[in-house]
This record gives C-alpha cells, structure tokens and sequence, in this order.
C-alpha cells in the first residue's frame, strides 16, 4: 500500500542499494508530503538507516535517484539537516558543547570562513530550544546519553534546514529527553518543516507520527500513519517476528475493554 | 653556532608534526602517518634518480605524490575490497617502503643517499649543507629553511581550514551532509603529512619522525579536552623533546634524533603518571555517599 504525497518534498524512484552484492533496499517508490513528520519503521536490518542514507546521497546508489524539493541533492544540499545516530561518533573528541552545534553553521560559512555573531546567535537559540543552555562549555564526553542525542538536534537545528534526516533519535535516552525532543519535533512539523525519524518502536509510532513508512529491504507501506499501521501490513513487515508481539497487544486490549466493560 | 641551527631544525620538524599528529591521532589513523613516513621512500629515490640532485622541490614533489598514492591505496584496499584497515596499512607501506630500499641499492653507486641515513636521519650532519647567498654569505642550513617553511605551509592550512579539519575528523559523514568534502580535506591533511615527513626525513630520519607525529600529540590528549589547547601542548612537547633530546644526545655522546624520541616518550610517562595520580586524587576527594 503505497500512496503518493501531495506537496511532495521527497521522491524517491526504483531506488536499489547493496553492500556486498547483497541488497539492502530493493527497488523503493515512495514520496513525502511537506509539513510531516514522517516515521520509517521496520525490523533491524530492514535497511531503514541506509534508507535515509540514500536520500540524502551518502551511501552509493544500484540504480535508481532521489529528488528533494523537486531538485538534485546537491542543489538542495543547504536545506537539509541530519541527525546521525548517537554512536557514530566519538564522544571523547576534544570538543565543547557550544563547539559541537556550532558545526551545524559550517555548510553555510562558506570554506576559510569563520562563525560570526549571527551564527552564534543561531548557536544558543538552538541550545535553548533542547535545554542545553546551562551545558555550553560542558566537555562533550561528560554528558549522559540523553544530553549527546539534544546536542546533536541543536546542531541540527542550527543548519535551519526545511528537510531534517533523524536516525533513532529516540534510542538510549531518558523519558524525559524522548518527550522534549518529540515536542520540538511537533513544533517543527506545525512550522511547515518535514521530519523524517528513523523509529523502532512500535508502540509510539502511532502517536508520533502522521505519516509512517514500513520497510523490510523492499516498502511494504507509505502513507498516512492510520492507514499504514494496520496489523496486516505490520505482519507483512515484520513477519512470524511480530506474532508475539500482537498477541500480547491483543491480551493486553481484551483485558483493558473486560475491565471497562464489567 | 650549529648546534643552535640542529635544536631550532629539530624542533621545527617537531612542531609541524605535532599539529599535524593531533589531527591523525583524533582520526584514529596515528599508524597511517607510520605507513606514509615509510612509503616516502621511493619517491624519493625515484625524484633523485630523475634530476640527480638532492635538491628538495623535487623530492618534495615525489614524496608527496607517493604519499598520497600511499593513502589512496590503504583507502581502496579497506573501502573497496574490505580489507580491515590495519592489514591495508600493513600491506601498502611495506610495498611501497620494500620498493624504496632495492632501488636505493639498486643504484647505490649513482646515488648519494644510504639506507641509514634515510631510516635514521643525521641532525648532526645538516650544519654542512648551508644555503648561500649569491654574494657568498651562509645563511643557515638548507634543512631549517625547508623545515620552516614546512611549517608555514602546516599552520596556514590548519589556521585556514580549521573548521573543515575539525568537522571532517569528527563527523565523516555529517561533513558530507552539510557539503563539506570529507574525501578532499583527508587528503588535503595526507598531503601535508607527505611532505612533513620529507622535509624530516633528511634530519630525523623515516623512522624517527613517527615518534614526533604520534608521542606529542598522544601526551597532550591526555591533559586537555579542548582541540586548540591540544595543538599547542602538542607543539610544545615536540619543541621540548627536541631541545631535551639534543643535550641529552650531546651528554651521552649518541643518536640526536634518537635522543628525542627517548625524551619525547618519558614526557609521555611523565605525564601519563601525572593524570594517574590526578585521577586518583579526584575520585578519593568525592564523596562516596551522596
């Protein structure tokens, strides 16, 4: 079930990637309207990082191209901001808090260039926005996980992009960074910005996202989240996998309804 | 008067290679500056069989060019065909370093350059080779010159791309993302890691240079955690193993460039005890109960 997005900001076309001969993505269709906030759910290994890889022209393509805004990645490149996971990194470099999301700047310096006041200005607007304020100076290595992930959307959101690339920022963080940052998500969405989450948890997708796409190497679904999240496509998606899972759910709501209904 | 010309030489290849080692050192790549300190040599042999001279603008030029070879062949063997990259390192220097020795002895009558003096390098020798003047005047060694300017070269590349150099060792991909060229900027730092290691090789030797790349840069990491503060530390204990390793060569009577790397590391376990103890200090001060 793969509807197509008015107002699109994304197009993806017959896009197939391998690493090693074997195929990561298989041949995906799909587009994005403007204004989502857009989650890619699957299985591990379903390729749901490669995925926004590829949009973004960071891994090499078998065949088929990405448009964002209806343009060649390079073209658009300034409008696009990216939240890699936490652990693609490491933490020990020397390097403050201000340091880190004063790098989502660099793309629009220019090469030889160096910060000026408005970029720092756009630098603590950003720390602002995910709390880190009090944590400026603060060495990057002596922060808890929840802290790195709000640094690395500060710095994100420092690019002052249209179109933000997010891989599991939910991951390893405390329920109290998963709720800020799902809020700043929202108010980016309502500012007419497009989010796509790289997400896998099924149990918030529903809620987080309005538009959701299931991937398992080849796309299952794309579209609005209600019409997606049924649990024939999820089968589909995750395979015997999710048999478990749903008939946990399924304990779980008759259970809750026997209750209300007594 | 030379002995002067040796420690400022000495600690002008120290200096460069301890801005350029801290960049190595973050990128986890301390080991290809080894694998292109080593991989030099053919280039060298090969630019001093073609104009016959010892001049350095050509070994410069060969030596650069095979360094970058060098890091474009460790690149492909490890992205392409997934060799880990220790292995790639391995496998590419040695290559190209093997190379570098059968042509040296190869045309050992045609040329005036000896395996020992390239692994070894001989500070105690370049007070020889003075560049003059037309009208006559010594100015110095031509090794201080060439190594000042190396050094010229190094600082304004890092002053100038200091953020690309910081975004790129960090955040590969994210560079990529944000249209900074991760590709160009590794090489651009490959490049002047290539010619670092010439402009030292005729003083420090090929060998002795990875002291001064990887011991300065790995002392200063353990005392700071802010870059700038890294480069300078860095810079600095490869300026003071240079000028501790010359009088300690001169009281022992033995190797220059040997004596620094010998002082260069017990400043490394000099420091290294300090944080040691720093540490312990630290954890013994905090409350075990809060």
């Amino acid at each position: 079930m793969i509807l197509q997005a008015e107002n699109q900001v994304v197009d993806v076309h017959n896009l197939t990637v391998s690493y090693d001969n074997k195929p990561v993505l298989w041949n995906i269709d799909l587009t994005l309207p403007k204004g989502a906030l857009v989650g890619i759910i699957g299985p591990n290994g379903a390729g749901k990082s490669t995925l926004i890889k590829a949009m973004m022209g960071i891994v090499p393509v078998d065949s088929g191209y990405v448009k964002i805004f209806g343009e060649a990645l390079n073209v658009v490149r300034q409008k696009i901001a990216y939240v890699p996971q936490r652990e693609s990194v490491d933490w020990d470099f020397p390097a403050s808090v201000y340091d880190i999301v004063m790098m989502g700047r660099y793309g629009k310096m220019g090469l030889f260039k160096r910060p000026r006041k408005a970029d720092a200005d756009v630098v603590m607007d950003c720390l602002r926005k995910v709390g880190l304020v009090a944590l400026k100076d603060r060495q990057i290595a002596q922060l808890s996980g929840g802290q790195q992930q709000r640094v690395f959307l500060a710095r994100a959101l420092a690019q002052e992009a249209d179109l933000y690339f997010m891989d599991e920022p939910f991951a390893g963080v405390d329920i109290a960074t998963e709720t800020a940052i799902i809020e700043l998500l929202r108010e980016m969405r309502n500012d007419g910005k497009t989010v796509v989450v790289v997400h896998h948890d099924l149990q918030s997708a529903a809620e987080y996202f309005n538009w959701t796409i299931l991937i398992n190497t080849r796309l299952i679904a794309s579209g609005p989240t209600p019409q997606v999240l049924t649990n024939e496509l999820l089968q589909k998606t995750y395979g015997g996998k999710l048999d478990v899972l749903s008939q946990m759910q399924d304990i779980i709501k008759i259970e809750a309804f026997s209750v209300g209904h007594s | 008067m030379s002995e002067i010309w040796i420690i400022l030489t000495g600690a002008l290849v120290a200096i460069s290679c301890g801005l350029l080692g801290s960049f190595l050192l973050l990128r986890k790549m301390a080991m290809v500056g080894d694998a292109i300190s080593h991989a030099v040599l053919p280039g060298i042999v090969i630019s001093f069989l073609i104009t016959g001279t010892r001049e350095s603008l050509p070994m410069l030029i060969g030596a650069g060019i095979i360094g970058v070879i060098t890091t474009f062949l460790i690149e492909m063997l490890h992205q392409k065909l997934k060799l880990q990259e220790d292995a790639s390192i391995g496998v590419s220097f040695t290559f190209l370093f093997a190379l570098g020795v059968i042509l040296i002895s190869q045309f050992a009558d045609k040329i005036d350059l000896d395996q020992d003096c390239v692994l070894y390098g001989d500070l105690a020798m370049i007070p020889f080779d003075q560049l003059t003047l037309t009208s006559g005047i010594e100015i110095g060694p031509r090794a201080f010159y060439v190594s000042m300017i190396n050094l010229m070269v190094v600082i304004a590349v890092i002053v100038l791309a200091y953020k690309e150099f910081v975004i790129t060792t960090f955040d590969n991909s994210y560079a990529k993302i944000i249209g900074i060229s991760a590709t160009l900027w590794h090489y651009v730092l490959m490049s002047c890691v290539s010619f670092t290691t010439v402009t030292s090789f005729e003083s420090v030797g090929a060998i002795l240079v990875v002291a001064f790349l990887v011991v300065p840069a790995a002392t200063a990491y353990l005392l700071t955690n802010k870059l700038k503060i890294m480069l300078a530390l860095s810079a600095l204990f490869g300026l003071l193993s240079s000028v501790g390793g010359y009088y300690l060569a001169t009281y022992f009577d033995s190797s220059i460039a040997g004596s620094m790397s010998v002082v260069a590391g017990f400043i490394f376990g000099l420091v290294f005890s300090y944080t040691k103890i720093a540490v312990r200090n630290t954890v013994q001060t905090e409350p075990i109960l809060k």
